[in-house]
């Protein structure tokens, strides 16, 4: 088995919550509505702890200290997708990223828990259940204005067009995408594309609002590799303000 | 006490008994034990080695519970090897009938069984208020103040309450 194919899997499933997670955590005191608030908040801890189980591993494996990996890094070394990274705008762009993100992500923590590396298979089982929640709440809400009136069917469909180059950067292939099915550790990038693209189908379908055509998208890539919008370095230095005033303090 | 055919690792009854003195600090009436958190608790001469799998990835108790674990057994003459692991991974099935009935005395509704959860999302609809009983109950966020709790609406006594989600 190479450890490089399943450090970069892990690299990328991890940074995309930690990221993903704090931009959730930016809803907390701002909610549209207090269940709205306590939701993102619930949901960006929910993220945070998954992420620092998936640095756990990667520890393990001989990668330094979750803490200093999500802290100390600069943009260029994270291998989120972009579309995590995305400022904050209202509550229908943030709705519809997590309707997009979590989509694919609970498919993919699906598919590890076939995953021939224990560790992640088994952190794949324990996860599965937390996601319930999240795929819930977007479907949900998601299927709820989706239908509701035309200033919130305008909104998400807005949301939803811009955001779906994006979406799409999330499958970008990884160079050890053959290594990674060979050695049934993951199904791979193109597979779980193809499962998302049904997932968002079958709960747009439910809705108003209208699919964007995939085919005439182009896919926002460049995340896995380091290449970043402007917007993740900035979080990256206010997530890690107080970290790095004295990275060696006991909390 | 805890079934242990649904665990994987050895159970130690007295390292258990122990280990029913550490309670979830957000909720003070359920034991670590009877949460069904407590993967393994072997000794093995001077070493009492616990395995403790969490709630909820994230849940920021953990860490605590961890060290109160080891204090008890520290307590007790034995040095204590705690680890976490999801080996075998929690669910809300594993809590004991005992901390079930703790719960709902303590005004939070127990979960149901998790397995109708995944068959069905609409079990998450309504709850038994553990206040009145009263099942004519509504969800109002499948999130709480803390990661394992979902807030309801009871009708009959028109009152809000916490439940146990189910995972």
């Amino acid at each position: 088995m190479s450890n490089l194919a399943l450090k970069e899997l892990l690299y990328k499933m991890a940074d995309d919550l930690l990221v993903f997670g704090h931009r959730n955590s930016e809803w907390t005191g701002f909610g549209p509505l207090l269940e709205e608030d306590i939701a993102f908040s619930s949901m960006a801890q929910d993220k945070i702890g998954q992420s620092q189980a998936l640095y756990q591993l990667l520890h393990q494996l001989g990668e330094q200290e979750p803490d200093t990996v999500a802290f100390t890094r600069n943009a260029n070394q994270f291998h989120n997708c972009t579309l995590v990274e995305l400022p904050n705008r209202e509550y229908d762009f943030s709705l519809v990223r997590h309707f997009l993100f979590d989509t694919a992500d609970a498919l993919r923590w699906q598919m590890l828990m076939q995953c021939s590396y224990t560790p992640l298979a088994q952190l794949a089982a324990k996860v599965r259940g937390e996601l319930r929640y999240h795929t819930l709440h977007a479907n949900t809400w998601i299927k709820q204005l989706g239908s509701a009136t035309e200033e919130s069917i305008g909104r998400l469909q807005q949301s939803l067009n811009e955001l779906a180059p994006y979406a799409l950067g999330m499958f970008e292939r990884s160079p050890y995408e053959d290594q990674l099915m060979a050695d049934k550790i993951f199904e791979g990038e193109k597979a779980l594309e193809a499962r998302w693209q049904q997932a968002i189908e079958k709960t747009l379908a439910q809705t108003q609002l209208t699919l964007p055509d995939w085919k005439i998208q182009t896919p926002h890539v460049g995340g896995r590799v380091g290449q970043h919008t402007e917007h993740l370095q900035p979080l990256l230095d206010e997530m890690s303000e107080v970290f790095r005033i004295d990275p060696g303090a006991e909390w | 006490m805890l079934d242990s055919g649904k665990s994987i690792g050895p159970l130690n009854a007295e390292l258990l008994s122990w280990l029913e003195e550490v309670k979830d600090p957000e909720i003070p009436v359920l034991s670590l034990v009877d949460m069904g958190v407590i993967t393994q608790a072997e000794v093995d001469g001077s070493v009492a080695r616990v395995e403790m799998t969490p709630t909820f990835v994230g849940c920021p108790a953990l860490e605590i519970m961890k060290q109160e674990v080891e204090q008890v057994i520290t307590r007790h003459g034995f040095t204590p090897e705690v680890t976490v692991s999801f080996r075998e991974p929690w669910s809300s099935d594993k809590m004991t009938e005992k901390g079930k009935a703790a719960l709902k005395k303590f005004g939070l509704a127990p979960p149901p069984a998790s397995a109708q959860v995944f068959h069905d999302l609409e079990i998450l609809e309504s709850a038994t208020c553990p206040r009145c009983n009263g099942t004519n109950t509504e969800l109002k966020n499948p999130f709480g103040p803390t990661l394992c709790r979902a807030i309801y609406y009871c009708h009959t006594c028109h009152e809000a309450f916490e439940q146990f989600k189910p995972v």
